[in-house]
This record gives C-alpha cells, structure tokens and sequence, in this order.
C-alpha cells in the first residue's frame, strides 16, 4: 500500500462532497478566533479563502511578493471562467463539466476532486454576481456565455478579456472587508522563505520583508499555500516576471511531495518571440478562438513570399489557406483543446509552414468572423443593403466589443493591426498542472500544511482545460479549504498561541539567513538572468512541447551544471537589508534550477504521451489517431509525487493509483 | 529589426531608501531595439550595470502586459511614457528614436513616498480600498442565483469599464494636486452603477472619500490630466458620479 492516502470519501460520486462535509469536524466559533492561519499568496485560490477564513472567524495573515494583493497573476487571466450553469440550454450540466474536464486532462486527474469542483462551479459565479463583479451581459440584462477549447457548450462567464482581474478584484474587495476589520492581517512586499515544522506539524513560515531585508518569524495552526505554478522554469512564459516556484518547493523540501513536475501546459495562441532581450511572452486569450482560425499557407512558396516580405498574408486565396486544426479535428475545428492546438502548431511549423522570420509563427484570422458578425448587425440596424465596407465596419465593431482590450495588446506589442491583417501566434508556456500532492482535503503530506490554487496538483490532469484556471482557484479558497481545514483545526483549539522562539523557528531562521549569506558571498561574474536564461533553454529545447528520453537524461546533466555554475558564479550586488530585486530573483532561480531537474526527471519517468507531456516515444502509429500522442494507461495510470532525498536527482518516486469508476477510460479524441 | 538599433542616453532618478536624498543620474545604453519594451531596454541597462559591478535601478514591475498595475515611471515628464493608453510595459522603443535623452523619475506624490530608486509605496491606495471598496457579503457561495436581478447591459458596461482600473497611480502622478479622484471614483461608480452595490453606497463613498483625504491626497480642480494619462482610459465621469453620490450621501445620511 502506498504511504499516499487520498482520503477520498467513500460513496456515489455524486454525495461524496455532501457527505464529507456533513461528517467533518467543525470548529465553534468561539475558538476559531483563538486560532491563526496563514495563506502564502493572494491570487485567486489564496485571496479567495484569506476571505472566507476570516470570514469564518479563524485569524489570518496574508502574505504577498507584491506591493498590493491585488497584483497576483491571477490578475492576467483574460478569458473566463466556467460554471455548470446552462442558461444557454445547450445540455450542460455537472456531469457534462465533469466529463470535459478528466478527459480534457487525459485521464490524469482525480475524479472526485474534479467532480467537486464541477458541482460548487455554479455557487462561483453566484457569489462573484453578489460581490458586483461585472460580468458581460445580454441586451436582456442576463449573464452572457462564450465557448472554450475541449467542449461542446457555452458555459464560460466571461468581461472581456479581463475575466481574471474582475474575480481578482473581487476577491480582493473580500479581503478588503476583513482587513478593514482587523480579521486579515496583510504582509504585502513579503516573500515566504521556509516552512516551520514543529512535532511534524506545520507551525509556520520564515518570511522576508523585502523592503527592509529583515527576516521574521510568524507562527500559525495551519499553512496555506496558494503561491501559484512554476512555468517561469522556462525563463519565458505568460507568467509575471515574479512569478515562482520558492514556496512550493520550500514546502516539497520540507516533506510535500511534488506531483507530476512534468504536466506543463504550452498554450497555443501566444504572441511569438521577437528577440534575445524578450523578457516575457504574451498569451492572446484562447477564447479568440471563438471567432479566429488558423491557418497556414499551403504552399511553400507562398511561406517564402511572406517571410520576405513579397506577399501578405490576406493576398493569398481562400483555396490555398491550410486552416490544418479544422482539416485535422473537424468535430471541434479551432476550439480542441490548448495541447493538442500547440502540438498542431509545432508540427506545421516544423514541416517549415512558419509564417515569420524564425519560422515560429501561424495566423490566426478574424477576417470570416467579421464578415459574419458584420452582416447580421447590418440586419439587426435595419440596414438592409449594407455596402461591404459599411459590413466590415459593422463586424470589426463588434470583435472589439468581445475582444478590444486582446486586439489593443497585440497591437501596442507587434505594432501590426489585427483588424485589418491576421494576428501571428505560436506556442508558449503558460500554466502547471502539477504541483504539490495534495488530498481530497487539499491537505499535503506535511499536517496542517496545505496547498491551494495551480500551487497543488489536483484537478487538472494533464492538460487544462480553458476557463478552469479561475474556476479551481476560487472553488479551492472560497468553497473547499474553508470546511476542509476545519476538520484538521478541530484538534487544534487547545494548542494555544505558537511561539515562535522554539528551537524549530531558530532552526528555520538560520537556514534562511546561511542561503542569503551565501549567495551573497558569492559574489560572482554572471547576472541571476544568465543563469536563469540558461536553464530556460534547457527546459524550452529539451523538456518542452516534445521530449524524448535522450533529450531528458541530457536535460538533468546540463541543469546540474548550470545549477553548480550559479553557486559559483553569480553576482549579487547591492545589500541584503534593503530592496534587492537580484537577491529576490536569485533566491527563487536557485529553487527552479532544482525544480528543472526534478522535472525532467518526472518526464523521463512518464514514458507515454497523455495531455501536454508528449514522448516521441509513444505516438499512435496507425488508423484515424495516427500521429496523435498515445496514452499508456496499463503503466502510468498514476499520480507521480516525488519526495524530497536531498537532491533532485534522487527524488523518491510514489505512486497515487487512479480509479475511474464513473467514466470510462478512452482515447481522447477530438476528431 | 534595422541597423544596429538606438543609442539612447538615460537621466534616472537613484536614492538609497526613502530617508536618503536622491539625484538623477546619467546612463547610456545602445544597439536598442524599436520592439523591445522599455521595461526591456531597463532590463539591458540593469544587466549592463550588474556586469560593471554596479548596482542596478531598483523599478516596480511584474505582469509585463499591462494589468497588473506593478509598473510605474514618470518619463519625460509623463506617467507611463508618451504613448496613449499603455503602461509602462507596454511602451515599446518604437516610441522613441536614435540619440534620445529620457527622463525617468518615479511617480511623485505626497502620499506616494519613495522606497528606492523608481520603487514608490502605494499602500495608500489598499487603506482606500479597506475603508469601503466592497460590497459586504459573506462568501458563502449560498446567494440568490447569479441571474436573478437582470442589470441593464449599458449598466453593466459602464460599472465594467470603472472597474478596469489596474491601480497604478498614474492619475495621482499626473495631476498638479497629487488627486486620487479618478482611482477612488473608479471603484465608487463601480459599485454606485449595480444594485449590488447601492445598498451600501452612502456609507461606501463618505468612508473612501474620508480615508483619500487622511492619507494626503489633493483635491480635484478638474484639470482632466489624470483621465489622459490613465493606461485604462478610465472616464472623468466616474468623479462627476462620486461628486454627486458624495453630495447625496452627506446630505441625506442619517447621523
């Protein structure tokens, strides 16, 4: 039997969430005042429950990188947010939510973790309404809807494309209330550096204030961390600049295991790279997919003609335009979903269809949807003999009603009309589905320590689908964690304050002082970003939209050297007790350069093809799905959550076993 | 890309922390290019100064696509530079030319002080927030159902369009007064717009209009500066409804 105890509830799927929460211990009020939690992030997942647990009474404390909560990443997500609601009568409902979402992960995900967060999806958007979140609306004054990648009905919620900063700012104004009132006591500019274990108990975090470089001690009955994905593993990727890994991984080397490092998702509608000094990748929301198609040329020399710049992109005939994701998925055309659009891409782009100058980029062509949106609002305003440029005028009108704040951002960057020309779009990394294992209960395998958000592993499987970002991170902190750490707090009303001058705390500050020290002793020849730059190429080339197992071994090898480089040559100027963005940065690169090599570790481990990890190694070889990444689910039909040995390299390997009792396993097909 | 891109000579403002005096400094960075961002041409300028074993210019970003509202600068005498509806992430090279001098300051205000270099603390604006800027419901998820109270569209837009504010400060730095109306009105109209929100709003816009004032921003005289400086386009609108909650508010509250 495996140490890894899922404690999922026993029961139809559908009563599971019902019953456990009616058999779970409850802490009274009065003693959730006398006990304090801390919640490490503040995005969607860690804003959301410091809300709702102080709300509950519980006294909290909220810690931030940034200057204000509100700047979490979450902030960026610009497409929607799905819920099980089906005001469009379209047939949705949870089951059918439920379904999308495990085969949409590739069979990797916990059935009963997806199926929760299928059924509390439609007490979101309840909730956001009530708090005056404002969504997009019809003429007759109701929640509008719009489709996403992987699924066959509309039921994403969505403002514009700025979905994720109106939930964000909800949240926010839910912290708000409590902060005002004292129940949430906020530490923005703070960065989380160890976790505190006493009797194998989380007890709290070493956090260093980034203003003053002071290190502080803060003591809680329970930790929560909720500080978001890894992707900036790869140097370049949709996430912010201070996105990272640091709280995660400090949790995993304390005893959290890390599940599935290698399920990584490579969205496919990001603005390409245009040089050495990009800094960051931009996403372009997949609900652009609504109305854009993609495209390629179909002859070589039209390829040719466009990169040097003899032909544009809306000379060539309709005839000659490969539009290869309706040719190849014709069930679900240009909305299959993220992995399987990204994979689609590299192919043609690899078959030398690239449409600019590194040979990295498709089109992604608004052009039909105008016209068609274009005509119908000539009918509706009573225009009857509309000239085409009057239609087209019509159409691009309503694309910036859905999608301005998309076409401007592409605009300001590429300083290219995406009304007028087709928008030019290539793969980039942007969200893990791995993580920290976690149980039903969100709990990691440290007690009382938990983790929320994209920073857990749970619901996504392999791939994710679009819109169920913001859905599991504000299902997690409003709904789940709230009456889940209530069942591990009932034991814990006699425990008192934590003091935080036990040896444990001591322990744990003289780490964090020795890292600092350490690197700034250092005192090298490189920047943190050469080091961080390096390993990013590593992960891109050799662990990114198509691994192999040579490509993997020699991945570990070159992220240990470059691991080993960085503790000898990097260059950390400036003082520890101040504002010192290098040492922040070279405190979290020197945890992704661990990170990297567990996760490609995990990828060479996982030899089968399942959602956005893709081994060359197992491709179906014949019939309808030839060419199309092949499941192995007699071998690895399991989480993988690795425990920490000392060295990333010699991580310890346990298996979570998945059961699939309410839907049957499938190849995953799109066709 | 053509040529060997731009060379540019920088002026930018350095202090130690918020008790040392500052200056502006002169840099030269080169071989810029018109499509790097210019928190990416900083970004050349800081790799430059580490690889000289200087310390490089401490300046608040994170998002890098304009939503965040982390990034600041005043440059050439604009917050967020001389383009239009952007921040400073946003701004591209483009904007500039070969053999440029540029100004960059932080965002000065009162109640904005330094923390280092371009780094200013905007946690006045949170404390705003704190004092009413939500509507108070439990986040129990068991409210009536989402489309139970239909919201005209234009409504809904309008309160959408308020609440794109990203934060910044941008509007405090570019108004003469150092006036947070334009930012305090934007959540104010938000809410003052839904009916989820009315039922609050006297006492929402009297407490974020009172802790503006305690935390030492200036008053609005109507100049408009900030409405053409703001990333978001956020409408000066906004501080004509505040005006008029405001009045209604202080006129009719029951005491």
């Amino acid at each position: 039997m495996s140490v890894l105890d899922a404690k999922i509830p026993e029961g139809p799927i559908k009563d599971k969430w019902t019953n456990h929460k009616n058999n779970i211990n409850v802490v009274n009020p009065a003693n959730k005042r006398l006990i304090d939690v801390i919640v490490v992030g503040t995005g969607l997942a860690g804003g959301s429950a410091s809300a709702s647990l102080a709300e509950m009474g519980y006294s909290v404390k909220s810690f931030c990188f940034q200057d204000s909560p509100r700047r979490a990443h979450s902030i960026a997500a610009q497409g929607g947010i799905n819920a099980a609601k089906n005001y469009q009568n379209d047939g949705d409902s949870v089951y059918r939510l439920f379904y999308d979402t495990v085969k949409g992960g590739d069979y990797r995900g916990r059935e009963a973790n997806v199926y929760r967060l299928a059924e509390v999806s439609a007490n979101i958007i309840d909730q956001c309404v009530a708090q005056g979140v404002p969504f997009a609306r019809e003429y007759g004054g109701l929640l509008d809807n719009r489709s996403f990648g992987g699924v066959l009905v509309s039921r994403t919620f969505y403002a514009k494309g700025q979905t994720g900063q109106q939930l964000l700012l909800g949240a926010y104004s839910a912290m708000n209330r409590q902060i005002g009132k004292g129940k949430i006591k906020m530490y923005h500019r703070h960065e989380m550096l160890d976790l505190v274990i006493v009797d194998g108990k989380a007890r709290g975090i070493i956090a260093r204030n980034l203003i003053t470089g002071e290190i502080e001690r803060h003591s809680a009955h329970a930790v929560v961390i909720a500080s978001g994905g890894y992707g900036n593993v790869f140097f370049l990727s949709t996430n912010a600049m201070g996105s990272n890994g640091t709280a995660a991984w400090k949790i995993h080397k304390k005893g959290a295991f890390f599940a599935n490092p290698c399920y990584t998702q490579i969205h496919p509608t990001c603005i390409p790279r245009s040089g050495d000094y990009q800094s960051k990748l931009t996403l372009m929301s997949e609900s652009l997919r609504n109305d854009g198609r993609i495209w390629v040329p179909k002859n070589m020399e039209d390829v040719e003609a466009i990169r040097s710049g003899k032909l544009k992109p809306t000379q060539i005939a309709e005839e000659n335009r490969d539009y290869y994701l309706e040719r190849r998925y014709p069930a679900f055309g240009n909305l299959v979903p993220r992995d399987v659009a990204s994979r689609a891409a590299k192919e043609r782009c690899d078959a030398g269809y690239g449409v600019n100058q590194t040979g990295e980029a498709v089109y992604l062509d608004f052009s039909s949807a105008i016209q068609r949106y274009g005509k119908e609002a000539a009918l509706v305003q009573g225009e009857k003999n509309a000239s085409a440029e009057r239609i087209t005028e019509l159409g691009e009108e309503v694309i910036k009603s859905k999608y301005g704040n998309l076409f401007q951002m592409y605009e300001k960057i590429v300083d290219d009309n995406p009304y007028k020309t087709p928008m030019m779009i290539y793969p980039a990394v942007h969200y893990t589905m791995g993580g920290i294992w976690v149980d039903y209960n969100l709990m990691t395998t440290i007690p009382g320590c938990y983790a929320a958000g994209e920073a857990n592993f749970s619901d996504h499987g392999a791939n994710r689908l679009g819109a169920s970002a913001l859905m599991q991170g504000l299902a997690d902190g409003y709904f789940v964690l709230p009456y889940t750490i209530g069942d591990y707090l009932a034991d814990e009303i006699r425990t008192g304050p934590i003091a935080t001058d036990s040896p444990e705390f001591d322990q744990a500050e003289k780490d964090v002082n020795d890292l600092i020290d350490k690197l700034m002793g250092i005192q090298g020849t490189k920047s943190v970003d050469y080091f961080h730059k390096e390993l990013g190429k590593v992960m891109w080339n050799n662990v990114g939209m198509s691994r192999n197992a040579a490509g993997l071994t020699e991945a570990q090898e070159k992220i240990r050297k470059i691991r080993e480089e960085f503790w000898k040559g990097v260059r950390i100027p400036g003082d520890r007790n101040e504002l010192n963005p290098e040492l922040e940065k070279a405190i979290r690169v020197a945890d992704f350069l661990e990170l990297g090599e567990l996760f490609a570790k995990d990828a060479l481990d996982r030899n089968e093809s399942c959602g956005g990890h893709f081994r060359e190694e197992s491709v179906e070889e014949s019939g309808e799905q030839k060419g199309e990444a092949k499941r192995d689910d007699v071998n690895y039909k399991y989480v993988a959550a690795w425990e920490w040995t000392g060295d990333p390299g010699q991580a310890k390997l346990h298996k979570e076993e998945l059961e699939f009792n309410d839907i049957e396993l499938k190849q995953r097909s799109y066709k | 890309m053509s040529g060997k891109g731009m060379n540019l000579t920088l002026k930018i403002w350095r202090q130690k922390n918020a008790q040392s005096k500052g200056k502006m400094e002169t840099y030269n960075v080169s071989g810029i290019s018109e499509h790097m961002s210019f928190l990416e041409m900083l970004d050349v300028l800081n790799e430059q100064l580490i690889n000289e074993g200087t310390e490089p210019v401490a300046f608040d970003h994170d998002c890098r696509e304009g939503i965040c509202g982390m990034c600041s600068l005043y440059i050439n005498g604009e917050a967020h530079g001389p383009d239009r509806g952007v921040t400073t992430c946003q701004l591209h090279m483009r904007m500039f030319n070969d053999g440029d001098t540029i100004y960059i300051e932080p965002f000065r205000a009162k109640a904005f002080p330094v923390v280092k270099d371009l780094v200013v603390d905007r946690s006045a604006f949170d404390r705003i927030q704190h004092a009413g800027g939500f509507v108070s419901i439990n986040t129990s998820g068991n409210t009536q159902d989402a489309n139970a109270i239909p919201i005209p569209k234009a409504d809904a837009d309008k309160a959408f369009d308020a609440a794109t504010c990203i934060g910044c400060g941008a509007c405090v730095a570019s108004c003469k007064n150092a006036s947070a109306m334009l930012y305090v009105s934007a959540k104010v109209s938000q809410f003052a717009l839904l009916p989820q929100g009315k039922i609050e709003a006297k006492e929402r816009v009297l407490n974020m209009v009172e802790q503006m004032d305690e935390e030492g921003f200036g008053n609005c005289t109507n100049t408009g500066a900030c409405e053409v400086e703001c990333p978001k386009g956020i409408s000066l609108e906004n501080i004509a409804r505040m005006n008029r909650e405001y009045l209604s508010a202080s006129i009719t509250k029951e005491s």
